[in-house]
């Protein structure tokens, strides 16, 4: 029951993280809340048994792709009109 | 079928997994069709992606299962593996091997959940960030050659440069009728034609500079200009006429499009 | 256009949800998934084939071999990709310098903790690498950790300190290298007299059992993996950062 509890609490964190990284127009902050999005999701993984794949995604997904996100906003306009 | 609590007991609370997955992968694809932005596209791939990951992992999961990796009673070298040689009797070319890791029984099977769906997602997360950086190249290229990654603001700006540099038969049929509602009337020739399309092209770039002023002279202008235009078209004979006609097919959405998209600009300007 | 695009989600939505209803339940042992014929053969083998404990890794490496080395490829082709697109595109930035953008001598704080932080950084993914046969790990996640690491001296100092320990031609030469670790172990096995990337057939160059031979030469092949992963991460930020001038940057 506790770990249904735990499950629940991430998948519908999970929602509200994604909403909110579509949502911001600062495109620096949209790519740090899809990180949080990436470590929940990692999270979660971890929790169903599939470390590997929980590993590849902190490695990746909550990792590189943020600085690579970051990297690029660095050379586009910061403020987005959606 | 089911009564109207069982279906919501039987989404909600069993298969909250596979809703969450359906709820994410629609977040996803809605950011990908209706953000202008483009990083904000790619932001709402990568939630579509992550979604469909998510799916493929709850298939995997079996309950009271551990995680794929051998416990230390299967492990092939373990002491149970071990035990298992010295206490066999065997012939001396088996016994030299230092282990022997034994099949596991059906029901020893699902004390592992299922490996296979991680090993085909562990891939295409990494693949994933691959492309990823693949379509911020592509956004690094655009903002250099259009000065935005705005989608909107790129359509129009992509049109323009059309007009200015090749000459599209869409930009061709834009210059055209330029031309004829500046001067109407006259039966025009090639020779025309090529010269009043560089005139237009200037004229283009003279309204980058006055745009936010012309924006609004423009669109009153326009329409009672466009009648004279079209009726001089019409005397004309056949074989011009289908010439001149073929290209203003496209006018129309174009036109519609540069409008509404210079909408929101002319509402700043003021 | 915000209320037009509804439409194909809210169908896909109801389409989706509809065949949620069919789906096995949570975790059920009894789902065609976990019953299926592969995915048993996978868990019972393993051990026995190639005294592998974590299952993952055997069957990323080994039985879906050929997979993963056309994945990496991926890798590899879109590390080039970023390259051919960004390469002598930016020469056309203004001098001015940016509002935001300011020159600053690197921190100390940081350059030290960092200077600290690295090598165990590297150690941590050597370890990962190699370790991957029996915890989670392996060749990608090891090489995403050590690419990381290049990543974090050029964010600490600038990009011209990393790029001194890892210039661009030498990175795409490394993961080029890669790629020709993982195809030649399968040439090697081919000519062998096995099947291309048929690892039991090397144990008659290595002096192990067959087994052993599988498991040794899977963490070649992760180790060529790494090579590939670690260079491509590290230039891709190089590039975007940059917008390929690799000068300046973040």
């Amino acid at each position: 029951m506790g770990l249904e509890l735990f499950n629940t609490f991430i998948l519908l964190l999970l929602v509200v993280t994604a909403l909110a990284a579509l949502r911001v127009r600062d495109l620096i902050t949209a790519a740090a809340v899809l990180g949080v999005y990436s470590f929940l999701m990692c999270l979660l993984w971890a929790e169903m048994g599939a470390v590997d794949v929980a590993f590849t995604e902190a490695t990746v997904g909550a990792g590189i792709s943020t600085v690579v996100l970051v990297a690029t906003i660095f050379n586009l306009k910061r403020k987005s009109n959606d | 079928m089911f009564e109207d609590g069982a279906i919501i007991n039987e989404l909600l609370i069993e298969r909250l997994n596979y809703i969450i997955y359906v709820v994410l992968l629609l977040i996803g694809l809605h950011a990908m069709i209706s953000k202008q932005n483009l990083i904000k596209k790619l932001i709402g791939m990568s939630i579509f992606q992550t979604a469909i990951i998510l799916f493929y992992v709850s298939i995997a999961v079996k309950d009271n299962a551990t995680i794929p990796i051998y416990k230390t009673e299967h492990d092939p070298h373990g002491d149970a593996a071990k035990a298992a040689v010295l206490d066999s009797n065997r012939s001396g070319e088996e016994t030299k091997a230092f282990y022997a890791p034994v099949m596991l029984k059906p029901e020893e099977t699902q004390q592992y959940s299922n490996p296979l769906p991680h090993v085909l997602m562990l891939t295409a997360i990494v693949v994933g960030v691959a492309t990823l950086g693949l379509a911020l190249a592509l956004c690094l290229r655009i903002q250099q050659g259009y000065g935005t990654v705005e989608e909107d603001e790129l359509l129009v700006k992509i049109e323009r440069s059309d007009a200015r540099y090749s000459q599209s038969p869409l930009a061709k049929a834009k210059n055209r009728r330029r031309t004829q509602s500046r001067n109407t009337r006259k039966p025009r020739t090639s020779v025309k034609s090529t010269k009043s399309i560089g005139k237009s092209a200037k004229s283009l770039e003279s309204r980058d500079s006055t745009k936010t002023k012309k924006t609004t002279s423009k669109s009153n202008l326009s329409q009672p200009k466009k009648k004279p235009a079209s009726t001089s078209r019409k005397p004309r004979s056949s074989s011009s006429k289908v010439e001149g006609s073929k290209p203003t097919t496209p006018k129309a959405p174009a036109k519609k499009a540069s409008e509404k998209t210079r909408a929101p600009k002319k509402k700043g300007a003021e | 256009m915000k209320w037009i695009s509804l439409i194909p989600v809210v169908g896909v939505g109801v389409l989706l949800l509809f065949a949620a209803q069919d789906f096995p339940e949570w975790g059920d042992p009894q789902s065609p998934a976990s019953q299926s014929p592969v995915a048993s053969h996978f868990i019972n083998n393993t051990g026995v084939d190639t005294e592998v404990p974590n299952m993952v890794t055997a069957v990323l490496a080994d039985y879906r071999g050929f997979d993963t080395m056309f994945e990496t490829v991926v890798v590899f082709i879109a590390g080039i990709a970023v390259l051919a697109i960004l390469k002598g595109s930016g020469g056309r930035r203004r001098g001015t310098r940016r509002a935001y953008e300011v020159e600053a001598e690197p921190d100390i704080i940081v350059t030290h903790t960092v200077r600290l932080m690295v090598p165990v950084i590297q150690i941590f993914a050597f370890y990962v690498l190699a370790h991957g046969h029996v915890s989670p790990g392996g060749g990608f996640q090891g090489g995403v950790v050590m690419g990381a690491s290049f990543i974090l001296v050029a964010l600490a100092w600038d990009l011209d300190h990393a790029l001194v320990r890892m210039s661009l031609p030498r990175c795409m030469a490394i993961a080029a290298a890669g790629i020709i670790i993982y195809a030649g172990i399968g040439f090697l096995s081919m000519f062998l007299g096995g099947e291309f990337l048929d690892y039991a057939e090397l144990e008659k160059v290595l002096p192990v059992s067959r087994e052993m031979a599988r498991y040794h030469a899977m963490l070649g092949v992760e180790i060529g993996v790494g090579f590939t992963v670690t260079s491509i991460m590290f230039a891709l930020y190089a590039n975007l950062s940059t917008e390929g001038r690799l000068k300046g940057g973040l």
